[in-house]
């Protein structure tokens, strides 16, 4: 895959192009601030664009608001964002254009690599990948929302996990559940969110952001 | 007592302007209040002077006669308030103590001189049954002169001839024409009584506040006093808010960090031995470091919350609705940005109070409104559960309380049984750029 990397911090910023290399793909851009990055991300229309939200000139939210931008000019261009804080804020920020091909997560997830390869790829793809903690954070308040109210604990887990991207295979084995079982609860978190087979694909991003948006 | 109301300055809520013979009664009644007050100032003033010089032992009862003359001294700021938006700096606390073992006259004498306040309304009840009396006697005497004027209009010549001569104001009464002549001058004191009055309210207003509002010099002293206590709880918060930073960081992310260097030790003598124990104690050492990460982030969050330094208070506390329990609706009204510091201090308040909301109030909604207004940025926090919130009980509000008064800030709590509770606050600022705007 061809990747646009936004990072200052140097250390990161080449610990990322050897861990991306590593993979076999290939940096086709590594910027340093937000003004570079909205250019890079314009010009050379990256497969996914993997961007620090705290970025120079202003150390506030730059990045966040360079890839709005860019998704502005170039719709559902994918873009993972990695930030050393979780805002469920910025998280319905990304989403609110229609959550394709996005992804938010905590820096110290880029340890463990396998899996955040893994949400390189989902989020390149035009799926989401967020981050667990900005899904606990928002559980909180969501169990007061009368549709995401009425799924069962099992349920609510099961979205929990789709909402950061997991196929039902994975979903299956992080819950040690079968895959079935998996695909009946979510079928069952469709109905109850009111999301009709005629979604498609969608329904999956479709019902995380049920879940995040009010 | 509803504190939100003491929020409100320069008004006053009965005030009657202009004239009209309806507002010319009101103040008709009005001085009629406070001369009915005058002649009650006389009775108190009776009761210290004679307290004074009462034989007895001990101080006894002049203490208990100068907080009568307190009462009706609160009681004329309240007036002065509500009728004219006069105000006047409360007393400052309750009456000085009784030095121990003071007798004789003499020491009550030094007792009331002692303290300002006490010495200025002692004087002020000794003085306002003549010139508080003058203010509010002269439309009525107006109008009694009035009145007089049209009665001997009709019975005036007899009167002169009885009396021996007999004159109205400047006229001599001597015929009927001189007589119809003072009843035509009393009919026209009546509607400048009228006009009067409510201006003698005011009048009165102003002389009570030329008596009682302490001096300059005294409201800068109680001034530096509340300087002084808000500077030293503002230490002493900062200081235990180090304090805990420091434990947490010693008890959190330190000692992860410990416990990390020790696994990676293990798996490094173990790596030639056992390669299956050293990826189990990799896996610990990985989860360790994130764990330490998140207790970084907590600690973080707790001193300065990205979101707020990244957007403002606006977004910031959108993001705390967002992630409260409670359905919780915001308003902001906001043309810039705060400093730092009212910024930060506005946040953790609306943090506490969302937090109190979710836990104690049983409430299904809560709205906070932030918006600034001439100088002030004023934050209401209103919630619909059971209410009976009460600052005086709750630890949260206290300390929500000192740590707004470090900005000269207040918080008012209104919190009936059955609630709906409505938490106000207002922190004096200036905003310095209309830049950021995100409301």
């Amino acid at each position: 895959m061809r990747i646009a990397l936004a990072e200052d911090h140097f250390l990161l910023r080449d610990g990322l192009i050897r861990l991306l290399g590593a993979y076999g793909h290939e940096v086709v851009a590594a910027v340093d601030n937000g003004t570079e990055l909205l250019d890079a991300l314009i010009e050379q229309q990256p497969d996914v664009a993997v961007v620090d939200v705290r970025l120079p000139p202003t150390f506030t939210d730059e990045g966040l608001r360079a890839v709005l931008a860019a998704r502005e000019r170039v719709p559902d261009l994918p873009v993972l964002l990695l930030s050393q804080y979780v805002e469920p804020l910025y998280a319905r920020e990304l989403l609110a254009g229609g959550g394709r091909g996005v992804g938010y997560m905590l820096k110290d997830r880029v340890t463990n690599g396998g899996h955040f390869l893994d949400s390189i790829r989902r989020v390149a793809e035009g799926g989401t990948a967020m981050d667990p903690e900005v899904i606990s954070k928002l559980l909180v308040r969501k169990e007061r929302d009368e549709a995401v109210g009425s799924l069962s604990e099992r349920e609510r887990e099961v979205l929990e996990w789709v909402a950061q991207g997991r196929s039902n295979a994975g979903i299956a084995q992080g819950l040690f559940i079968s895959e079935k079982a998996v695909a009946k609860h979510i079928g069952n978190i469709f109905t109850k969110l009111g999301l009709l087979p005629t979604d498609g694909d969608n329904r999956r991003v479709l019902a995380v952001l049920a879940y995040l948006d009010q | 007592m509803d504190r939100t109301m003491q929020l409100g300055v320069n008004r006053a809520p009965d005030e009657v302007r202009g004239f009209s013979v309806a507002a010319g009664l009101v103040g008709l009644r009005r001085v009629m209040t406070l001369c009915w007050m005058a002649s009650a100032a006389f009775g108190r003033s009776l009761a210290v002077s004679g307290a004074i010089w009462l034989v007895g032992p001990g101080l006894g009862v002049v203490p208990r006669a100068m907080e009568g003359v307190r009462n009706l001294a609160a009681r004329q700021r309240e007036l002065a308030l509500r009728w004219s938006g006069v105000e006047i700096p409360g007393p400052p606390g309750p009456l000085p103590p009784v030095p121990e073992g003071a007798s004789g006259a003499a020491a009550r004498y030094r007792w009331i001189m002692s303290d300002p306040q006490t010495r200025r309304e002692w004087v002020w009840v000794l003085v306002d049954p003549l010139a508080g009396a003058f203010f509010a006697f002269f439309p009525l005497a107006l109008i009694l002169s009035g009145v007089w004027g049209v009665f001997l209009a009709f019975f005036g010549v007899p009167l002169s001839v009885e009396w021996d001569g007999l004159w109205y104001q400047f006229i001599p009464i001597e015929g009927q024409a001189t007589a119809v002549l003072a009843g035509v001058l009393g009919v026209l004191q009546l509607p400048l009584a009228l006009w009067v009055a409510p201006r003698a309210v005011r009048r009165h207003a102003l002389y009570t506040r030329s008596m009682l509002a302490p001096s300059e010099s005294e409201l800068m002293a109680s001034r530096i006093q509340h300087l002084a206590t808000t500077r030293s709880d503002a230490v002493d918060t900062q200081m235990a808010e180090i304090r805990r930073i420091e434990r947490d960081l010693h008890d959190g992310a330190q000692a992860r960090l410990v416990a990390m260097g020790m696994t990676l030790d293990a798996a490094e003598h173990l790596l030639e031995t056992n390669p299956e124990a050293v990826r189990a104690l990799l896996i610990e050492a990985r989860e360790s470091s994130s764990k330490a990460l998140e207790e970084l982030r907590d600690l973080v969050r707790g001193i300065h919350p990205p979101v707020l330094a990244d957007r403002g208070l606006a977004d910031a506390v959108r993001a705390l609705a967002m992630v409260c329990p409670v359905r919780t609706e915001v308003h902001v009204d906001l043309p810039g940005r705060p400093e730092m510091p009212v910024e930060s201090a506005a946040y953790f308040a609306i943090s506490e109070i969302l937090t109190n909301v979710a836990k104690h109030s049983g409430a299904d909604r809560a709205w906070i409104d932030i918006r600034y207004d001439r100088g002030m940025l004023r934050i209401t926090v209103t919630d619909d559960g059971q209410g009976g919130a009460d600052v005086s009980r709750g630890t949260g509000l206290r300390g929500i309380e000192r740590r707004l008064a470090t900005f000269d800030g207040v918080l008012a709590v209104n919190s009936p049984v059955n609630g709906p509770t409505m938490v106000t606050m207002e922190l004096p600022c200036v905003l310095p750029s209309p830049k950021t705007t995100s409301s």
